[in-house]
């Protein structure tokens, strides 16, 4: 007879199990929608709302697209455009395309160095923001200066890092706590 | 939980996300379509966020309070020679002042001016940046029960600053000066010429349509005009700067980059509002 391994036996898959397994999940949505309300708090900058909202959806779409699923990405573009005054769609459409992108060269994403990542993400904030620029254009019809556009890229290529630094903690706690659950 | 097969599973999870960017795009034609509900939508996000937002602000007032007095500490010596010279200016100008109000009250009495009541006003703080990258405006926390009403003016301590274009029960946003949609009707003080001015999303509004053969001056005074029915005529705005193109612009009193309270004026105006807003029951107690 071989002896029992010593250790836990698994808990079934109960309640709390699920509902440690949502909240597992639903935490980086959660994060970014608290960065953005903060972010709005925060009245130094203009943009600063958008600028918190692309750098989350970006970095989980790289590294744990299961825990940014598109409804919580639709959900994020709507309340960024609610929260600025931008015309109602146009940030929902630039998260949309920016997180499938993402999600599509994340294969390649996920293995670089954080240097590359960013330089990556900084090419992903220009064609979002010249995105946003022609949207805005569109549907206010008329056209928009360029300079506050250039601006918000700006401030969205310079928040990655500390967000991204921010995330990784994170990333490496649930990795953790999924290898011990 | 409703179970499904992989291959299914797999197929809507790849749909998903074509699915959603079509939904996109029917909001983008809802909030074209029908301006009220995303405007209703916004106001009650912003009721929502504002008691956060409002306790937010506490941390960052404290910091924005350090860091000023800090600069203060260290410029205290400078701080002083410019308040001195200041000072001496301003005395002169209060002797100035004491005998044109002497002289204003006697040719009052003369004429038997009826005075015009002092407008009401209440201070509102602001919470949040209610704009975005190509939209300038704040978020006002308000009391509930409160008797704020869209076109109503705000000004900060030195001048002009917006006006209320969204109202809800504990917010109000209003649409800064320097937003690409305003557009001010003004009075150029030295001429008395009648001009637009209009935002550009820059830190500096243009001046516009001043009359013909006029050229407005640098450092020229701008107030408001009563022109269209929305604003009081000589709330001071700002003055005359020419750009380095060659383009008159306003340098406005107001300090829109650092906005902390503002002052709601009603003057019961209601020119030039959108109809669903006139259409809007007016608070009671007010006219």
């Amino acid at each position: 007879m071989v002896p029992p391994m010593p250790g836990r036996r698994a808990p079934k898959p109960g309640l709390l199990a699920a509902l440690d397994a949502f909240a597992r999940g639903g935490l980086p949505t959660v994060l970014t929608i608290f960065a953005m309300v903060l972010a709005g708090g925060f009245a130094v900058m203009p943009g600063a709302v958008a600028a918190a909202s692309l750098p989350c959806i970006f970095f989980w779409a790289v590294f744990r697209p299961a825990a940014m699923p598109p409804p919580a990405v639709f959900l994020i573009g709507l309340l960024q455009d609610l929260l600025t005054a931008a015309p109602l769609g146009s940030g929902i459409l630039v998260l949309l395309l920016a997180y499938g992108a993402a999600r599509a060269w994340r294969r390649f994403l996920a293995r670089q160095g954080f240097l590359l990542v960013w330089v990556c993400f900084a090419g992903f904030v220009a064609v979002a923001g010249l995105l946003g620029w022609v949207l805005q254009a569109l549907l206010g019809w008329r056209l928009p200066p360029a300079e506050p556009g250039l601006w918000q890229v700006l401030l969205t290529i310079g928040l990655y890092p500390p967000l991204a630094w921010l995330f990784s903690r994170l990333q490496s706690a649930l990795l953790d706590a999924e290898v011990t659950a | 939980m409703i179970r499904l097969s992989i291959p299914l599973r797999q197929a809507l999870s790849r749909l998903s996300l074509p699915l959603l960017v079509a939904a996109a795009f029917g909001v983008m034609l809802l909030g074209k379509a029908d301006t009220v509900i995303a405007e209703r939508a916004r106001t009650a996000l912003a009721d929502l966020l504002a008691p956060i937002w409002s306790v937010v602000q506490r941390p960052v007032d404290a910091v924005r309070g350090a860091v000023q007095e800090a600069d203060r500490l260290l410029h205290l010596r400078e701080e002083n020679t410019r308040l001195r010279e200041e000072n001496a200016l301003l005395r002169r100008w209060q002797a100035a002042a004491l005998t044109l109000e002497g002289e204003n009250g006697l040719l009052r009495r003369q004429l038997a001016f009826l005075p015009e009541g002092a407008p009401s006003y209440r201070t509102a703080r602001v919470v949040a940046d209610g704009g975005g990258t190509y939209a300038r405006a704040v978020l006002l926390a308000i009391g509930p029960g409160h008797m704020i009403r869209k076109g109503q003016i705000a000004l900060d301590e030195r001048g002009f600053a917006g006006r209320v274009t969204e109202v809800g029960t504990r917010s109000a946003r209003v649409l800064l000066a320097t937003d690409m949609n305003s557009r001010v009707p003004v009075t150029l003080e030295g001429s008395r010429a009648r001009a637009l001015m209009a935002g550009g999303n820059t830190a500096r509004p243009r001046l516009q349509h001043w009359p013909e053969g006029l050229m407005p001056q640098e450092g020229e005074r701008v107030v408001t005009s009563a022109e269209t029915g929305a604003f009081p005529a000589g709330i001071p705005v700002g003055v005359v700067r020419w750009s380095q193109g060659g383009a008159p612009e306003i340098e406005l009193y107001a300090q829109l980059d650092r906005l902390d309270m503002v002052r709601l004026f009603d003057y019961g105006l209601g020119g030039i509002l959108p109809p669903e807003a006139v259409a809007r029951p007016e608070p009671k107690g007010r006219r």
